[in-house]
C-alpha cells in the first residue's frame, strides 16, 4: 500500500460524513465517534469522542475547533500528504466537530514550512463555502454556523502541543501552558477548544460516513482503526502508507522493504527506540504508541548517532521554559558525545539515565517528558553497543 | 478557578502570556462550586480547601514546606522551575505544586523518593548553569538557590559547574546591574516586568537551551525603557540582578580628609533596615541609624524628611497655582490634575509611556533632589564650605534614585546635587563592614539645620503618604482650621491602604480662612474653593498607574481629580526597589506600621506632624527662599523638567 491511492482514505465518499452528522443530534455524532474508539492520530492517543464530549460539556457563547497541522516530529509527513491529497476530508471532520461540540469558528494551524499548501486550501475552503459546506446554516442546518481559516505557524516544534499552540495562535511565545484546566475548558482566548490532528479530523470524516464498527473492524480492542504511518529511513520503500493499528513492526518492515532493520524509532524524535529483537511488539497504544512517524535504522547505523541527532533536535527545540527540558537535554547530549568519546563513566551514565527518568515526570509538558525517551530506550536495548566505547580506566 | 489569595492575577488583569500563569476554569458549569470546600490529603494530612486553592496554598495552610524559586507571592504563577513538584495519586508525572489548582479530592505526597530525586536533579541542573562563587555574591546568606542547595543536600555537583563566565554582565543602567551569569531562568523578574509594574523590559528572548532572559534586541538596559524600578531585584531568588553599588565610592569619600560627606536617610530604609539585622520586619532603626552612620564616618546625618516638608510646600502651591489658574482665570496652560513627581521611578515611566502628560508632572524635585540642591548651596553658605568640597549622598529604599541623581539636569547648585544614592541593603552593608551592629546602636537625633522633619515628612514612605501630607497642610491653609478638626489625630485614613487605586473625595468647608502670609502673592483669598469638592487620587505599582492613566485618558473618575499621587513601588517607597529581600505584602504591611507609627509618635511627642509648621522649613523661606514657594530662586534650586522619551529604542 505504498500508493495512497490504494488506502481506506481514499474511498472515502466527500461530505457523506457531514451530511450524516448533521442528521443526527450532537451527542448522537460524539457517540458514534466514541464508540469508534478513536484515539487522537497525533500520538497522544486521548480517546477523540471523549474530548469532544468534554468540550460539548461546557456552556460558552464561543467554542473553537482547531486542527493541529503543525505536524513538526522529525520523520513525520503523512499530515502534508493528508492535507495535499484530501484537504476535504479534514474540513469535513473540523465541520462534524463543529457541529458536535457547539463551535461556530474553526482555525488550521499550518506548518510554517507548508506555506506552498495555502493556495490550494484556501481554494478549497472557498469551494466548501460556495457548496454551503462552511458559513451560515450549513446544508440548510439552521442555527449551525462554522467558518475556517489558516493560521500560519512559525517553525517552533513545541507548536504541535496544543497549549503552546494556542498560546501561539493569541500572538504569544509558542509556550505549553500549566494544566489543569485543559483546552476543551479554557483554550484559545480562554474558551473551549478542542485541538486535533488533521488525521484525526480526516478519520472522524470517515468514522461519519461509514459508521463506527466499520472503524472498529480495523485494528485491536484498545486500538481501533486504520493509521497513516510515514516511513523513512533505511528502507526499500519509504513513503506514507496507511495500516491496520496493532500490526507488528516486523510485518510492517516486510510492508516497506526494512528487513534486516536493527532499530526502528517508532514516534518520532520523542518516540521509543525498538531493537530488532522486539520487533514482534505492535504498534498500538497499548504496546508502542506513535503518531506515525516509523524511522528505519540499517545494521550499519551508529545507535550513539541516533540519539545524538535526536538530542540536538530537542536542544533547540525545546521552548525553554522549564529547568528539567531546557537543562536536561543539554545534559543527556553531552552525555551522548562523552559516550562517544569513550569518555563517559558508567556511573554518570546511570546518573543520565536517572536524570532522564525525572524528566519524564518532572517538565511541564508532553515535549519535556518524551524528549529523553530516545536517549533511555537506546541506554537500555542497545548497551553493548554504547557502552563498548567506555575506556577501561573509567 | 484560582483562589483569590496570593493570586495577584486572579482579577483578570494579567498582563503575561497564559503560559506564565495558573489557568482558571470559569464556566457557567462549574461557577456554582467556586469556593465549596473540597478535601485534600497532603502527607497524610486531611484539610479542607476552598476549590482552586493550589496544593502549595493547602500544603502551606497546613504546615507542609514545599521548596520554590519561580514561585513569588506578588506574581502570577509560572510552574517553570519545577522544584515544587509533588506527587498526586493516579497521575503518571509529578506536579507543579504552585500551579496545581485542587478541584476534587486528591491525595498528595510531597517528598517521595521521585519526588526527592526530581528535586535533586532540578537544582543540580540549575547548579550546573549558575557561574559565580557564592562569596563574590551580594546575596550569599541571601539567595534561595543557595538555601535550597543547602536543605536538599547538595554535596558535589552532579552535572557540572560553569568555569568559565559566559555572559557580560550589563552595567549600562544606572540602577540596575544584570549579571545573566546567575540567572536561573525563574523568570520572575519577567512576570514583575510584564505584570506587576507593566513596563515590560524583560522576556525570555530564544529557545532551548539558548534561552535567555533578555530586554529588546538584547540591548543594554540602560537604553530601553526601564524605569529603574528595581522590583525585578527584590524578586530575583539568585544575584542576578543587583542595585549598582557605589559604596566603594561612598567610602573612598569618607576616608578623604578634605570632604565633607553628608548623609540624608529617607524614612523607609528606616523602617526596612531591621530586617538586614535579622529583625522583625517593621522595627524602626531611625535614632539607631544616625549613630551607626556618624560611627561610619559621614560627617553630617540628615532627615530627608525636611525636603519632604519642603517639598509639600513647593508642590502643593504648584497645585494651588494650577487649580486658580484653571479654574478662575480659566488659563489651561498648566492642567489638572496634578501628578505627583517625588517617584523617579514613575517620572521615568511617564517619560516613556504617556509623554504627552507631562505637563500635568509637578515641577518640584523628589525631596532627594530639593536635598542636594539646598546642601550645595543654603547649606554650604551658612557653614562657610566650598560645595565643591561636599559630598552629598542619599540613603534610599529605591534603586531609581540612582538614576535620578545622574539626570544631568539635576545639577541645579552648580554641581551634582546628590553624589551618591544608597539603597538600604548597601547602607546595611556598609554598617556591617564597619563592625557596627545596628539594633545595639545608641540613639541620637539628626543634625540641625535640616535635623527637624515632620510626621508628614515620614509618611512620605507609604503609599497615599505624600497625598495625606498635602491634604494636612492644604486643609489647615484653606480652612485656617486644625486638621484635627475633621480627622482625629491628622489621620486621613481614606487615602491609606494597599488597594492599587484609590480614588477620594473631600469637601471643602463654606467657611474658609484666609490666606497665609507665605502664598498671599499667588491667590487673593480663598472664595473660590469655598463648598467645593477636592479630588484626589492614589496609585502604586505602575501598573496601577497605568489603569490611572488610561482612566483619564477615557475620561473616567480619575481625569476630574485635582492631583494625584503615583508610586512606582508597590506600597509606595516602603516597598521600593532598593529594600531588603525578600519582599511580601506581609513584609511591606510591616513596614508601613513602623512609618505610621514613627508620625503618631511626633504626635505624641508634641513635634509638629504637618508641612507647614516645620520650623526649618519656614527658616529656610525667611532666610534664603525669600520670593517664597515657587518662587524664582525655589524654581531654579527646587523644580525641574522633564524629558518626553518616548518607547523608541535607539
Amino acid at each position: 500500500m505504498s500508493t495512497m491511492n490504494d488506502t481506506m482514505l481514499a474511498t472515502i465518499e466527500a461530505d457523506a460524513g457531514l451530511k450524516a452528522a448533521l442528521q443526527q443530534s450532537r451527542i448522537d455524532v460524539i457517540g458514534i465517534i466514541r464508540d469508534s474508539g478513536m484515539k487522537g492520530r497525533g500520538g497522544a492517543g486521548f480517546p477523540t469522542g471523549v474530548k469532544w464530549n468534554l468540550a460539548a460539556g461546557v456552556h460558552s457563547d464561543k467554542k473553537y475547533v482547531v486542527c493541529n497541522a503543525d505536524e513538526g516530529e522529525p520523520g513525520t509527513f503523512k499530515d502534508r500528504v493528508i492535507m495535499s491529497d484530501w484537504p476535504d476530508l479534514v474540513f469535513e471532520g473540523m465541520t462534524i466537530a463543529a457541529y458536535a461540540i457547539g463551535a461556530d469558528e474553526g482555525i488550521v494551524y499550518l506548518r510554517g514550512e507548508y506555506t506552498y499548501l495555502v493556495k490550494q486550501l484556501e481554494e478549497c475552503l472557498q469551494k466548501r463555502r460556495d457548496n454551503g459546506l462552511l458559513g451560515h446554516s450549513i446544508q440548510g442546518k439552521e442555527g449551525f454556523n462554522f467558518d475556517i481559516h489558516i493560521h500560519m505557524g512559525s517553525g517552533a516544534y513545541v507548536c504541535g502541543e496544543e497549549t503552546a499552540l494556542i498560546e501561539s495562535l493569541e500572538g504569544q511565545r509558542g509556550e505549553p501552558r500549566n494544566r489543569p484546566p485543559f483546552p476543551v475548558n479554557t483554550g484559545f482566548k480562554g474558551r473551549p477548544t478542542i485541538v486535533n490532528n488533521v488525521e484525526t479530523f480526516a478519520w472522524a470524516s470517515a468514522i461519519l460516513s461509514k459508521g463506527a464498527d466499520w472503524f472498529k473492524s480495523f485494528g485491536t480492542d484498545k486500538s481501533t482503526g486504520l493509521k497513516l504511518f510515514s516511513v523513512s529511513g533505511d528502507v526499500a520503500r519509504p513513503g506514507v502508507y496507511e495500516f491496520p493499528m496493532g500490526i507488528t513492526i516486523s510485518e510492517l518492515l516486510n510492508q516497506v522493504g526494512g528487513e534486516g532493520a536493527k532499530a526502528v524509532q517508532i514516534g518520532g524524535a520523542s518516540g521509543h527506540c525498538v531493537p530488532a529483537s522486539q520487533f514482534g511488539r505492535t504498534i498500538a497504544y497499548e504496546d508502542i504508541a506513535t503518531g506515525g512517524s516509523i524511522i528505519v535504522f540499517g545494521p550499519e547505523r551508529d545507535m550513539l548517532d541516533v540519539v545524538e541527532n535526536f538530542l540536538e533536535f530537542f536542544q533547540d527545540e525545546s521552548c525553554g521554559q522549564c529547568t528539567p527540558c531546557r537543562i536536561g537535554n543539554t545534559k543527556l547530549l553531552d552525555g551522548v558525545r562523552m559516550l562517544k568519546r569513550g569518555e563517559c563513566s558508567m556511573k554518570y551514565l546511570r546518573e543520565l539515565v536517572k536524570l532522564g527518568q525525572t524528566m519524564q515526570i518532572a517538565a511541564k509538558c508532553g515535549l519535556g517528558q518524551s524528549s529523553p525517551n530516545a536517549f533511555l530506550s537506546i541506554v537500555e536495548n542497545f548497551q553493548n553497543e554504547i557502552m563498548g566505547r567506555i575506556p577501561a580506566s573509567a | 478557578m484560582t483562589s483569590k489569595k496570593n493570586n495577584p492575577c486572579a482579577d483578570g488583569t494579567c498582563r503575561v502570556p497564559t503560559s506564565q500563569r495558573p489557568q482558571t476554569i470559569s464556566t457557567d458549569a462549574n461557577n456554582g462550586d467556586i469556593g465549596a470546600l473540597v478535601t485534600v490529603v497532603i502527607d497524610d494530612q486531611e484539610v479542607k480547601v476552598p476549590m482552586g486553592t493550589t496544593i502549595l496554598e493547602a500544603a502551606r495552610s497546613i504546615g507542609v514546606k514545599i521548596p520554590t524559586l519561580c514561585y513569588h507571592e506578588d506574581l502570577c504563577i509560572a510552574g517553570v522551575c519545577r522544584i515544587c513538584l509533588v506527587e498526586v495519586e493516579g497521575q503518571r508525572t509529578l506536579q507543579a505544586s504552585c500551579a496545581y489548582p485542587i478541584t476534587q479530592p486528591i491525595t498528595v505526597k510531597t517528598h517521595t523518593a521521585k519526588v526527592r530525586q526530581a528535586r535533586r536533579h532540578i537544582l543540580d541542573l540549575m547548579l550546573s548553569e549558575h557561574y559565580g562563587e557564592c562569596y563574590a555574591c551580594f546575596r550569599n546568606n541571601n539567595c534561595e538557590l543557595q538555601s535550597l542547595a543547602k536543605e536538599y543536600g547538595v554535596d558535589y555537583f552532579r552535572f557540572g559547574h560553569p568555569e568559565k563566565s559566559r555572559h557580560k554582565i550589563d552595567r549600562s543602567s544606572y540602577s540596575v546591574v544584570r549579571d545573566m551569569d546567575k540567572c536561573i531562568q525563574c523568570r520572575r523578574c519577567v512576570r514583575t516586568c510584564i505584570d506587576l509594574q507593566e513596563v515590560g523590559v524583560l522576556e525570555a528572548l530564544g529557545r532551548g537551551d539558548k534561552t535567555e532572559i533578555a530586554t529588546y534586541l538584547d540591548k543594554p538596559l540602560g537604553d530601553v525603557v526601564c524605569i529603574n524600578c528595581g522590583q525585578c531585584i527584590n524578586r530575583c531568588p539568585t544575584g542576578a540582578l543587583r542595585a549598582n553599588d557605589p559604596t566603594d565610592e561612598v567610602w573612598a569619600a569618607i576616608d578623604d580628609p578634605t570632604k565633607h560627606v553628608v548623609m540624608q536617610t529617607a524614612p523607609s530604609p528606616r523602617a526596612g533596615i531591621c530586617e538586614e539585622f535579622g529583625m522583625e520586619a517593621g522595627t524602626p532603626m531611625t535614632w539607631e541609624m544616625n549613630t551607626a552612620l556618624r560611627r561610619c564616618g559621614f560627617d553630617k546625618v540628615f532627615d530627608t524628611n525636611f525636603t519632604a516638608d519642603l517639598t509639600i510646600i513647593e508642590e502643593g502651591t504648584e497645585l494651588i497655582i494650577r487649580l486658580y489658574k484653571t479654574l478662575v482665570e480659566g488659563d489651561t496652560s498648566m492642567p489638572l490634575p496634578q501628578f505627583t513627581s517625588c517617584s523617579p521611578g514613575w517620572v521615568k515611566y511617564i517619560e516613556h509611556f504617556y509623554p504627552e502628560r507631562l505637563g500635568h508632572v509637578s515641577s518640584a524635585k523628589s525631596p532627594q533632589q530639593m536635598f542636594g540642591a539646598m546642601i550645595k548651596t543654603w547649606y554650604a553658605q551658612i557653614n562657610n564650605i566650598d560645595p565643591a568640597d561636599i559630598v552629598s549622598v542619599a540613603l534610599m529604599p529605591c534603586s531609581a534614585k540612582k538614576f535620578e541623581c545622574n539626570r544631568p539636569e539635576m545639577c541645579d547648585s552648580g554641581y551634582k546635587d546628590i553624589d551618591y544614592g544608597l539603597t538600604t541593603r548597601e547602607l546595611a552593608q556598609m554598617i556591617r563592614e564597619a563592625g557596627i551592629h545596628l539594633p545595639d546602636m545608641p540613639k541620637s537625633d539628626f543634625d540641625d539645620p535640616f535635623g527637624t522633619a515632620t510626621g508628614s515628612g515620614v509618611i512620605f514612605g507609604a503609599t497615599g503618604g505624600v497625598m495625606e501630607a498635602a491634604l494636612r497642610t492644604v486643609i489647615e491653609l484653606i480652612t485656617g482650621k486644625k486638621v484635627e478638626d475633621f480627622y482625629e489625630h491628622a489621620d486621613i485614613i481614606p487615602v491609606r491602604g494597599f488597594e492599587g487605586c484609590r480614588y477620594v473625595e473631600l469637601q471643602i468647608p463654606e467657611e474658609v480662612g484666609p490666606v497665609p502670609d507665605l502664598i498671599k502673592h499667588l491667590v487673593p483669598n480663598w472664595d473660590w474653593v469655598k463648598g467645593a469638592t477636592l479630588k484626589v487620587g492614589v496609585a502604586h505599582g505602575t501598573a496601577n498607574a497605568k489603569k490611572v492613566m488610561e482612566d483619564i485618558k477615557a475620561g473616567g473618575k480619575f481625569s476630574e481629580c485635582h492631583f494625584i499621587e503615583f508610586m512606582a513601588c508597590p506600597g509606595g517607597c516602603l516597598g521600593g526597589g532598593g529594600q531588603p529581600i525578600p519582599t511580601t505584602p506581609e513584609i511591606r504591611a510591616a513596614r508601613a506600621r513602623a512609618i505610621y507609627a514613627e508620625d503618631a509618635a511626633y504626635g505624641k511627642a508634641g513635634k509638629p506632624r504637618k508641612s507647614h509648621e516645620n520650623p526649618a522649613v519656614l527658616r529656610v523661606y525667611e532666610e534664603f527662599l525669600k520670593e517664597g514657594p515657587c518662587g524664582h530662586l525655589s524654581h531654579k534650586l527646587l523644580h525641574t523638567s522633564y524629558t518626553p522619551r518616548g518607547k523608541f529604542i535607539g
